[in-house]
């Protein structure tokens, strides 16, 4: 291709940016030949052909595991499994065999014909995931017809190093033995984001542009290629001031991506306490970037959004879509949904609350869910039906005394009832927690911690009630601190409680990612911090560095101090 | 006969992992295992089969176990249930 700084919009689907030359790999598709085979003998011979051909596929699978890099994720791996599975699955060759016997047709089309159909099958599914299992089938099928026709792979050709390879679709065993040490990006006309072959490639940290259209065919070999994973861009054959702005950007993505990746998996402390990070979130699409930076789940999933910003409350239907959709993203870790936490700062209109004095001591979550069973029990509802989806727990805000929890328990009971009637299926283990906000809830945590699966920490609003300060108003925001000797000691009564009940206790408020705060609470038994995505690996960056017993030093200290402001200066020097 | 029936968990349905898992369980039986959603039944002796039911998260499905040592194949079936119905 001759054209200069050509640029094919993609969907990038493992981030960063590499430059190299292409290398296009055109698909030698198998022909059907038409052939009829006219003897006992030669139907007697394609079909050990075929045997055979599936027994040398089975070898090779084996061979891949065994020699597959230690960087590869246990469900790729898994994968093979699988594919030996299929490849050896007696329905396929029932159908083979069939063809071969009745249809007097030879092993190479019999293959073709029954791989395609169950393609067909798969593609045609009504779901992301069963679509991508289409590419399984093409997998094996290409490989099973290699074996027959002792063709020779085409990838296993030697590449050169920075080698960019182009191709309608990468297939997971292509993927996963692909040659790391010269390929370094990959560009696909077709391709799907679950597909095993994205998976690989963002443990490997190759970036991937997927969807580049036919235009991506038209590269050559030796052309030179951008890949940007992060935009999902490819540019043929870039002038040299566009490689100059890219190779800034790739050693930048480089040098972050090294950042975060020393703390992805760790974190504990010098001294082996392991301390769990967990992300807040608005939506089920905050979650890739979550698992991005370490989040090992979701301390609080905001719901509020599906509130605000219209005319009328979410059906089930609709909730039950929102739930479902971040589920299905979190990966089987926790994912702990606060029902609607509305009124106070955060008003919807359509319901119609009358105006109140003090909104922040009215009508307001789970106060209002509690008045209003239609809107508490289609979400609880909702929740349950999704819970059968991943690790779903359900997270009550602003209670402030235990008869709320049980009834709150009651609505929760009644909605599993009404599903049951349904025949819906649910989670009917899921757990049931509450936030801790409000001091009358905080000074009675040994009576809640008897009702409940778990606690979380609410700092900001805990911190103005506690000190009777609108954080909202600037006259006054001098006194809201949470450093405050009142709040260190509601913060420490909660924690103490939690572990003396045996139910875990996280925080999601703002302090949980301040880094003066984040020893003292360690110190004080908190294991779990749920924080913004982004201010996870500083979080991690600062508990990795430091000992439980350190944190326990500062948090004695604390302890007997009584104004905030030696608190923060002492924690300033302390931890530098 | 022996017949067994379970709520499937995972949103996708019938995984290709855990399918694995039930077809290689399977083979370590005499008996004969089927699976049955709605009106469809397959031999439970192939993925492809397995996953071309499209049960889905919520589906119901049976298993049909026929043999000289259904006993002692429901028993494991049951297990293999319980220990990995998150993942189906």
């Amino acid at each position: 291709m001759k054209n200069v700084n050509l640029k094919i919009n993609g969907i990038g689907v493992s981030p960063g940016v590499s430059i190299g030359k292409a290398r296009v790999i055109k698909k030698h598709e198998a022909l059907i030949t038409g052939v009829l085979l006219d003897s006992d003998e030669s139907i007697h011979f394609e079909i050990e052909k075929f045997d055979n051909a599936v027994q040398l596929s089975l070898d090779e699978i084996e061979m891949i595991k065994s020699n597959a890099d230690i960087s590869i994720p246990v469900e790729s791996i898994e994968i093979l499994e699988t594919h030996s599975e299929l490849t050896s699955d007696p329905q396929i060759r029932e159908d083979v065999v069939e063809k071969i016997k009745i249809q007097k047709k030879n092993a190479n089309d019999a293959v073709i014909e029954v791989i395609n159909t169950a393609i067909d099958i798969f593609k045609n599914m009504n779901d992301e995931y069963m679509r991508a299992r289409s590419a399984d089938v093409q997998d094996i099928g290409d490989r099973i017809l290699k074996h027959l026709n002792n063709s020779s792979n085409a990838q296993t050709k030697i590449l050169e190093d920075d080698t960019i390879l182009l191709a309608e679709d990468i297939s997971p065993s292509v993927a996963l033995t692909l040659d790391i040490k010269h390929v370094t990006g990959i560009a696909t006309s077709m391709g799907a984001k679950t597909s095993h072959a994205a998976i690989i490639a963002r443990a490997k940290n190759i970036p991937v542009v997927i969807g580049c259209g036919e235009e991506l065919m038209a590269i050559e070999n030796d052309d030179v290629i951008i890949v940007d994973g992060s935009e999902g861009a490819v540019i043929v054959n870039p002038s040299k001031d566009i490689v100059d702005r890219y190779k800034i950007k790739r050693d930048e993505y480089a040098t972050q991506a090294t950042f975060l990746r020393s703390l992805k998996n760790l974190s504990a402390t010098t001294d082996g306490t392991a301390i769990k990070l967990y992300a807040n979130i608005s939506s089920g699409d905050d979650l890739e970037e979550s698992f991005e930076y370490g989040a090992e789940g979701v301390g609080l999933f905001r719901t509020e959004l599906l509130f605000m910003n219209r005319i009328s409350l979410p059906g089930e239907e609709e909730q039950f879509e929102f739930y479902k959709s971040a589920a299905l993203k979190s990966r089987n870790k926790p994912l702990t949904v606060r029902t609607i936490d509305i009124g106070g700062d955060k008003q919807v209109p359509y319901l119609n609350f009358p105006v109140e004095q003090n909104p922040f001591l009215g009508y307001r979550a789970i106060r209002i869910c509690l008045d209003r069973k239609d809107i508490f029990s289609t979400q609880l509802k909702a929740i349950l039906r999704a819970s059968i989806f991943g690790n779903i727990r359900i997270m009550l805000p602003m209670i402030s005394i235990v008869q709320e929890i049980r009834a709150a328990k009651k609505n929760l009971e009644e909605a599993k009832r009404e599903l049951s009637e349904k025949n819906m299926a649910f989670n009917k283990d899921i757990q049931l927690g509450i936030m801790i906000e409000i001091p009358s809830a905080a000074i009675t945590a040994d009576v809640l911690a008897k009702e409940v699966d778990f606690f979380s920490i609410g700092t900001n609003d805990l911190c103005q009630y506690t000190l009777a300060v609108d954080r909202m108003n600037e006259k006054i925001k001098e006194l809201y601190d949470p450093f405050n000797p009142a709040v260190l000691r509601l913060i420490n009564n909660v924690i103490e409680q939690g572990h003396a009940n045996n139910i875990p206790v996280s925080m999601c408020g703002e302090m949980a990612s301040d880094p003066l705060a984040v020893l003292m609470l360690a110190g004080m038994g908190l294991r779990g911090f749920s924080v913004s995505a982004p201010s996870i690996p500083f979080v991690k960056n600062i508990l990795r560095n430091n000992s439980i017993l350190k944190a326990k030093e500062i948090y004695q200290k604390v302890m007997t101090m009584d104004n905030s402001n030696d608190i923060r200066s002492y924690l300033q020097e302390v931890i530098k | 006969m022996i017949v067994k029936s379970f709520v499937i968990f995972a949103p996708e349905g019938i995984h290709a992992r855990p399918a694995t898992a039930l077809i290689r369980l399977t083979k370590n039986f005499k008996s004969g295992f089927s699976l049955k959603k709605d009106d469809k039944t397959v031999r439970l002796n192939s993925m492809l089969n397995i996953l071309s039911l499209g049960a889905k998260g919520g589906d119901t499905i049976l298993i049909i176990i026929e043999g000289e040592d259904e006993d002692d194949a429901a028993k494991a079936i049951d297990e293999f249930f319980r220990e990995n119905l998150k993942n189906m």
